[in-house]
């Protein structure tokens, strides 16, 4: 039994300790907005935020997160208003949109600590994110205006 | 928008059908693309009623879309289509998925009907179709709204969703039509010159947001892997490494004795473990140890060795089976009289989609096991539905099959291949079955895009001109590998040879976005681009005064070079490289803007300019993203991607060793621009992409005096082209 709380509310699962979070998330607690992508930590589809912290979900035990808060793309905002959802809307941001929560959650670590960030320092922190319908430059200009306009 | 004019029908003459609760407009079969018909007709032809438009007493009006959405926007773009035609408030409009049945819902292709959203088709080729069928539904409204005020049918004009009588200022909206009016048996017919004139457009042509994006930044847009059936399963498979291998035998006790472990099942190339868990699944394939019968076809396939030794051979060697491709003109003359001859040869490496959703399905029969439902992503449902059918001796009709975003497409779903693996094994463990592949298996058993070789040859005439040419491509894909090879859009040479020599390896390749044009154009435009440095003279004066080029492709080169401002001076350490493709009726002329790292044999791409002609553009800000993602998929391609093939098995197995484009190798600037021209749609989805590799190929020499002539352009290769 594992127990952390998942967009705030307070959960437990049956699984083996080891048990990637990405599949306790999708397959037992049914939240099935982050993905999988490659499994080895490689493309960020996965990306969730343990305390306040984008880690990749596939390559993270559930036991690692017990007692701490996970937020995944379902709970960034409950009215999906939170400014880079919005962002992602006005710049036409996601094509195939697989890859697109993991963009945002990711973005989302940065401009919590980093309200005003360079494009020198999105590219940086957003650089471990796959997107293969190449959508980058619209990632890049969706923060920048979330940035902006809060 | 003004009333069109009437072509005589008369609903008061007709039978009707009283819609129930609002309208239905179905579709009818017909070898003459799609035709709406009424629920009547629909009945009367006793068929299965299928619906293509609702209009609800509340205004509501559900289109139904076939266009299969990975990322492309067509879903949006042909319910638009038909709103356009029938001018309905966009605002109102619900798009629901067409089932995939391609007899009533396929567009009209080489005299078949299908779905299959694969070579940029989706708008082009139900262009026609959606605005005759939605401009009949309109046609519909008004004549009940004209019967109802008892004036004129002509009299009538319709603003979005309301029809107005402009003499008495009245209005009714489409909602409150629906709620009385009746569908006319047979419907009205709409002749092409009564369509929406294209200044006249409220919805083609403007900005409209893509409907599928709310969904995708919030995490509820459905993909197949998304898909929860109580009493679910879950399945994950290890084919043959050694592509085309079967299973002899596998430590069957030992994983059927790993934790969470529900059985095994025999594939014909390869092996299914079923779990109660897809982390028990994952485990239980590693955990597999499987011999493998000899014999596969492709067992002790190098693709190195093929690519680097044999295909050269095989273009030597005069016996060499050979298909023509296309012959005009005397090439052999023109060869033998030429003045200066020019013979140049590229390779390309084996391109993996590289879809961001790995392959899945899922699949749940009835407790009678006569019917079976599956969900999957597709770009081809009909084809889907089709071999789900087939791997369980069903008929069509037993299968119900519901459409998914995909979270990727590129031309590799539209087989059904892992659908039917999902129904077998749903079928043997007599469970709903979620079968995901790993990013391993989807890899290790990917449909490439074929590697290639080729060889062009070109002869100058005394004045300079292009006037024969040769090109003879090698490899292992029948027609992917000869897509694109075709230059006659663009340069219509006089004389011309165009062959292709196939060998088979037992490699699985597939379409793969534009495919052929990929390498095809690579080659070409190099190639031409040699020529022009030759001869001394700029790449596109050279095109357009030695290459017989096209008018079209005239415009998109003047275009380009007015983009990237051709002529002017770059900073030291940059250069240019311009080319052109065309892909599905389209052109696209590109510029890249380059520069080298010379230490480590990096190539950096700061810009690049495209100038696309595709005829009407339906949506463009939908299609310049499209045509972005082109660029980019293009340049990814160009830069990095590289699959290889030892002893029969890949060589790659996740994106740490298959490498795609991230953000930090994205252009600082890119643009796209459409050239306007009063013409139909044509495709976009892979306009993008195929020019880029002689675009930086070119822009490369004018850095180094080198010849990239080996896709993609690795540092490693860049180095060696270097050293040459």
């Amino acid at each position: 039994m594992v127990a952390f709380t998942l967009n705030g509310k307070p959960v437990s699962v049956e699984a083996d300790s080891s048990t990637p979070l990405l599949w306790v998330i999708r397959d037992q607690l049914k939240l099935t907005g982050t993905k999988y992508g490659c499994g080895m930590a490689v493309c960020g589809a996965c990306t969730v935020h343990v305390n306040g912290a984008a880690v990749r979900s596939c390559t993270t035990q559930v036991s690692a997160v017990a007692g701490k808060r996970v937020v995944t793309i379902e709970g960034l905002s409950p009215t999906s208003s939170h400014p880079l959802q919005k962002a992602w809307i006005a710049e036409q941001v996601p094509q195939c949109g697989y890859c697109q929560s993991g963009q945002i959650m990711k973005a989302a670590e940065l401009l919590a600590a980093n309200p005003k960030p360079t494009r020198a320092q999105i590219v940086s922190h957003m650089n471990g994110n796959i997107c293969r319908c190449g959508t980058y430059h619209r990632i890049a200009a969706a923060i920048e205006r979330a940035a902006r306009e809060g | 928008m003004t009333a069109k004019p009437n072509t005589g029908f008369d609903i008061s003459r007709r039978s009707f059908l009283k819609g129930a609760g609002g309208l239905t407009f179905c579709v009818a079969l017909g070898a003459d693309g799609i035709r709406l018909i009424s629920e009547a007709e629909a009945q009367g032809a006793a068929r299965t009623m299928n619906a293509w438009v609702r209009i609800a007493p509340d205004g509501v009006v559900t289109i139904l879309s076939p266009g299969a959405e990975m990322g492309q926007g067509s879903m949006t773009s042909l319910a638009l289509i038909l709103a356009e035609e029938m001018d309905a408030d966009w605002s109102k409009v619900a798009i629901e998925w067409a089932p995939a049945d391609a007899k009533v819902y396929g567009y009209t292709f080489a005299n078949q009907r299908n779905m299959a959203i694969v070579g940029s088709r989706a708008v082009m080729l139900y262009f026609n179709d959606l605005r005759v069928a939605g401009a009949q539904v309109r046609k519909v409204l008004l004549a009940n709204a004209a019967e109802k005020w008892g004036v004129p049918f002509v009299s009538l004009q319709t603003e979005p969703g309301v029809v107005i009588d402009p003499v008495s200022g009245r209005r009714m909206s489409y909602g409150e039509i629906a709620s009385f009016a009746r569908i006319p048996s047979p419907l009205p017919t709409v002749d092409k010159s009564e369509l929406t004139l294209k200044n006249q457009f409220r919805l083609i042509g403007k900005p409209v947001p893509r409907r599928d994006l709310p969904a995708k930044v919030n995490g509820t847009a459905q993909y197949a892997i998304d898909v929860d059936l109580p009493g679910m399963v879950y399945a994950t498979a290890k084919h043959s490494p050694v592509q085309g291998g079967e299973p002899d035998n596998w430590n069957d006790a030992r994983i059927k004795a790993m934790p969470g472990v529900i059985g095994t099942m025999k594939l014909s190339d390869g092996v299914a473990v079923i779990a109660d868990s897809f982390p028990h699944a994952m485990a239980a394939r590693a955990a597999l140890e499987v011999n493998w019968k000899k014999g596969a076809k492709a067992e002790g396939f190098n693709s190195e060795a093929a690519l680097n030794e044999t295909y050269a051979r095989i273009h030597a060697d005069p016996a060499a089976k050979t298909q023509t491709l296309d012959s005009k003109g005397d090439a052999k003359a023109a060869f033998s009289s030429a003045a200066k001859l020019y013979k140049a040869e590229f390779r390309s490496d084996y391109g993996y989609h590289a879809q961001m959703e790995p392959l899945n399905a899922v699949a749940r029969l009835n407790a009678a096991g006569d019917r079976v439902e599956v969900w999957e992503g597709s770009q081809a449902p009909d084809a889907s539905r089709a071999a789900v059918a087939k791997a369980l001796g069903f008929g069509p009709e037993q299968v119900t099959f519901h459409q998914c975003y995909m979270g990727g497409g590129f031309g590799r779903r539209i087989l059904g291949d892992y659908a039917a693996e999902a129904a077998r094994i749903a079928r043997d463990v007599k469970r709903p079955v979620k079968l995901v592949w790993t990013r391993e298996e989807d890899i290790a058993h990917a449909m490439f895009r074929p590697q290639s070789f080729q060889c062009l040859e070109a002869a100058l005439d005394k004045d300079g001109k292009v006037a024969g040419w040769m090109h003879c491509v090698v490899g292992d894909g029948g027609v992917l590998l000869q897509t694109g090879i075709r230059p006659s859009s663009y340069y219509a040479i006089p004389n011309q040879h165009i062959e292709a020599r196939g060998v088979s390896h037992g490699i699985r390749v597939k379409h793969w976005r534009a495919v052929g044009h990929v390498f095809n154009v690579f080659a070409i435009e190099s190639f031409v681009d040699q020529m022009a440095v030759d001869q001394r003279m700029d790449p596109v004066d050279f095109r357009l005064q030695r290459m017989s080029i096209t008018p079209r492709a005239r415009a998109v080169f003047e275009k380009a070079v007015q983009m990237s401002d051709w002529k002017a001076p770059r900073p030291a350490g940059r250069a240019l490289g311009i080319s052109i493709s065309e892909r599905s009726g389209s052109l696209g002329a590109g510029v890249a803007e380059i520069s080298l790292d010379r230490a480590s044999g990096k190539i950096r791409v700061h810009k690049v300019w495209l100038a696309v002609d595709g005829g009407l553009v339906v949506q463009p800000e939908m299609a310049r993203a499209n045509v972005e993602s082109g660029i980019v998929y293009g340049l990814s391609s160009v830069l990095h991607e590289r699959a290889t093939i030892k002893g029969g098995a890949v060589e790659q197995s996740n994106f740490h060793d298959y490498h795609v484009l991230r953000m930090s190798d994205m252009p600082e600037e890119m643009h796209v621009a459409f050239v306007d021209r009063d013409a139909a749609p044509s495709g976009l989805g892979e306009i993008g992409n195929p020019w880029v590799a002689a675009a930086v190929a070119n822009a490369f020499y004018r850095l180094t005096g080198k010849r990239l002539n080996h896709m993609p352009f690795t540092p490693a290769r860049v180095l060696e082209t270097l050293k040459a």
